[in-house]
Order: C-alpha cells, then sequence, then structure tokens
C-alpha cells in the first residue's frame, strides 16, 4: 500500500503549516473581519442579527476559504516540488485527496473552532449551533474538494486569485443553499436532517471524485 | 415570425411576443452548455484539436444568448410582473450558468497556451455539467423555502396552435443561427491557430488576389470575423 506516501504527505503539509502560521491566521483574521462588517454595515439589532447570523457565517467562511485555496498548490507550484508530486509512483489522486483534506485541517478547522463565538456575538439563537457547527463540518470539505481543482487549474497564473473566485465560487451555491438552510430550519425547531444528509452525500461524492478531476487539472497546469 | 403572426395574449396582449426571444435563448444557453461540455469530454479523452477550437467558440455564444435570455426575460418581467428581476429558482439558475460561462471563457482567456487553456476549459466545463443539475435542485428548493412562488412561467394557460408553432420555429431557427455562427467561428478560429502553415498561407494569397477589394468576406482572413 501507499501508507508510507501518505503518511510523508501529512507530516509535510503539517510541518510547513507550522512554519508558516500566517497562513492558518490570515484567512481566520480575515473571516472574523468579514463578519464585524455586517452589523456595521446593515443593522446592529439583535433580532435582525439573529436571522442573518448563519448566513453571514457561512458567507464569511467561504471567502475566508477561498484566500486559503488559493496557496494550496502555489508554493509547491514555485519550488517545484508539485512537478515532483506528479512523478511519484503512487496514486496522483490519493496524494491529492491527503494534501487536500490535511491543507483542510491547518487551515479551515480553526474557522469552524471560531465560527461558534462569532454566532454568539451576532446573536445566533442557542438551537442553531448544532446546525451551525454540523454544515460547517460536513460542508466546508466540500469546498476544499471543488476549490481544489479551480486551485489546480488556475496553479500556474499570474492573476489566479481573483480568477480562482470567478470559477469556482458558482459551484458552491448549492452547499450554501443546504448549509444555510439547515441553520435556519435548527433556529425555528424543525427537522434539518434533510439537509445534513444532501450536505454528507455530495460530500462523499466529492470525497470520490474530485480528487481525480483536480489530478487531471494539475497535468494540464504543468504541462502549460 | 412570432412577432408578427402570433395572436395578442387575452392577458398579457402585445408584451408576450418577447417569449419568442426569450424562451429559445433560454433552451439555447442550456443546450449551448451541453454542447460545450461534450467538445470537453471530446478534448480530453481524445485530444481531438478540432474540438478545442469548437469549445472554445461556443463559450462566448453561450454566454450571449444566457444574457440575453435573462435581459428579456427582464423586460418581458416588468409589464407582467411589475418588476426587473425576482429571485426565482429559473431566474437565478439562469444567472449561475451566466457565472459558469464567465468561469469558462474568463479561464481560457487566461493561459496563454491554447491547446493548455482548451484543456482547462474543457475540464472547468466538465466539473459545471455535473454541478448543474445540483445546483438546479438546491436553487429550486431554496427557493421554495425562502418565499413561495407568486408566480411562475408555467403556470400559464396552455397555447393554442396559432402560438406554439411560431414558438417552435423560432426554436429551431435559434438552434440553426448557431449552428452557422458556431461554424463561422471555428472557421475562422481554424484559421487564426494554423495561420502559420503553408495551406492558410496560399488560401489567403489566393483569396487577396481575387477579391482584396471585397470586404463583405464571411468570417475574417486575418482574425477579426467577429
Amino acid at each position: 500500500m501507499y501508507w508510507y506516501s501518505i503518511k510523508t504527505m501529512i507530516g509535510r503539509e503539517l510541518l510547513i503549516a507550522a512554519r508558516y502560521p500566517a497562513e492558518v491566521l490570515n484567512p481566520l483574521v480575515f473571516f472574523l473581519m468579514v463578519v464585524t462588517l455586517f452589523p456595521l454595515g446593515i443593522s446592529p439589532e439583535p433580532e435582525f442579527l439573529a436571522k442573518i447570523a448563519g448566513p453571514v457565517i457561512w458567507i464569511a467562511a467561504l471567502l475566508a476559504m477561498m484566500l486559503s485555496l488559493d496557496s494550496l498548490f502555489k508554493n509547491d507550484f514555485d519550488d517545484g516540488s508539485l512537478a515532483q508530486l506528479l512523478i511519484t509512483p503512487s496514486p496522483l489522486a490519493v496524494l491529492i485527496l491527503v494534501k487536500v483534506l490535511t491543507h483542510w485541517f491547518t487551515t479551515v478547522f480553526p474557522i469552524i473552532l471560531l465560527a461558534p463565538l462569532l454566532g454568539a456575538m451576532l446573536q445566533l439563537p442557542a438551537e442553531g449551533y448544532r446546525a451551525l457547527l454540523l454544515t460547517l463540518l460536513l460542508g466546508t470539505p466540500i469546498i476544499s474538494l471543488i476549490g481544489a481543482i479551480g486551485a489546480a487549474l488556475t496553479v500556474g497564473l499570474h492573476r489566479g486569485g481573483v480568477l480562482l473566485s470567478l470559477i469556482v465560487l458558482p459551484l458552491f451555491i448549492p452547499i450554501l443553499v443546504f448549509g444555510t438552510g439547515a441553520i435556519e430550519a435548527a433556529t425555528l425547531a424543525m427537522q434539518y436532517n434533510g439537509q445534513l444528509a444532501m450536505l454528507s452525500a455530495m460530500l462523499l461524492i466529492a470525497l470520490l471524485v474530485t480528487p481525480i478531476a483536480t489530478a487531471a487539472a494539475l497535468k494540464i497546469s504543468i504541462n502549460n | 415570425m412570432g412577432l408578427a403572426f402570433a395572436p395578442a395574449d387575452y392577458q398579457q396582449g402585445n408584451s408576450f411576443r418577447i417569449m419568442y426571444i426569450h424562451v429559445p435563448a433560454a433552451i439555447l444557453a442550456q443546450s449551448c452548455y451541453m454542447s460545450m461540455s461534450v467538445a470537453g469530454a471530446v478534448v480530453l479523452i481524445w485530444r481531438i484539436k478540432l474540438a478545442e477550437m469548437v469549445l472554445k467558440c461556443i463559450a462566448p455564444f453561450g454566454a450571449s444568448v444566457t444574457f440575453l435570455a435573462l435581459v428579456t426575460g427582464g423586460i418581458w418581467g416588468y409589464p407582467t410582473w411589475g418588476t426587473w428581476w425576482v429571485w426565482d429558482a429559473r431566474s437565478t439558475s439562469m444567472l449561475i450558468l451566466l457565472f459558469l460561462y464567465f468561469g469558462v471563457i474568463a479561464l481560457q482567456a487566461a493561459i496563454a497556451n491554447p491547446s493548455g487553456a482548451a484543456r482547462a476549459g474543457a475540464l472547468l466545463a466538465l466539473v459545471g455539467v455535473v454541478n448543474i443539475p445540483i445546483i438546479k435542485y438546491s436553487v429550486e428548493w431554496w427557493n421554495t423555502l425562502h418565499q413561495p412562488a407568486t408566480f411562475t412561467l408555467t403556470e400559464k394557460p396552455a397555447m393554442p396552435v396559432e402560438m406554439w408553432l411560431p414558438l417552435l420555429i423560432m426554436v429551431l431557427a435559434f438552434y440553426l443561427i448557431f449552428t452557422v455562427v458556431l461554424i463561422m467561428r471555428t472557421r475562422n478560429e481554424i484559421l487564426v491557430r494554423e495561420h502559420k502553415t503553408n495551406w492558410v498561407r496560399k488560401l489567403v494569397e489566393a483569396s487577396g488576389s481575387t477579391n482584396s477589394s471585397n470586404t463583405g468576406t464571411p468570417a475574417g482572413h486575418n482574425g477579426s470575423g467577429q
């Protein structure tokens, strides 16, 4: 099996994240700032904030993830280790899956941990927290996995950042719809198993399919 | 066509005639994306160069048809619904379709190598086509949750023959326009892409000597066909 290369990949990604804490902290601070803009820009009224808390946290998390996705393959591309990754004997899709999930753990998991605190600041009703955490835990890996395709397609380009957002944001709409739908249902004391089931199904499909597409995209980008 | 021959609608008067542009444009917008992703699959699986060119040529046409469908929808919506834009499921998924087209166009424009650009665009088109049903159903679900649909396009009374026959002809006409424009654009793209080869040079020299004064020749000799 390929346990050795998988272990090496996880260790390498964690080490890089530890050496460059800014990669982890910057999206987190951005997340905090975007959420702060909403009460300032719309209204600090508690009843109003309670209504928009779930969607605002979701959209802010989405935007913060876009920032970190840009760097998913960029540094590896610049220093040449991405080209080395493509010629390893281990299956590329598996390594990419490991890399994306490790990247999710180092950059997105802190965002999820911060989300309940922001929920409290936005007066999210108590029933909403469980749904908020569950939808973020199920939904953000899908965003990472789909976003990895976009990051792979734009990795060699100079203006990659904006282009990346442009090509992948439309693909995130279903996840946003089901994520915020579940939170809204939860705050109205309704069942939200259906939305969670949809998110889980999308996550399983994304886990199976997107690493293959990302591998193909990386091969295209490297050859450009 | 349908503008002249179809009778006026008893509820909407003459304003409904924009349907003969709106509906074919909307149908074509989706077909364009499908054909673009089919071309994309051909690019990625068989690596046929012609499919790369077709893919590049469909994307702007598809985006403009989608835009046309949205604009005519707004113009039609104003007298009938009293608003330019409603966040109903169909309008929203058309808007997202437009975003998907923009993504493919922008990605292709950003990559200098034409073959690489086409393959990147092909992959994105395929990812998009997998997502389109999911987006469509999620948007419909979202719409029914947030605002019960007060008016939908499907709730209209069944059309009489004098109305749907022109519509059918218009749909066919739109498909024919699409085919003609696609063939013309692809011909142009082939000439641009192969401009270093001998046969293109001979072709340009031959046409330049026979009708050099003729400015109306279709699908340009020097890449200015659009």
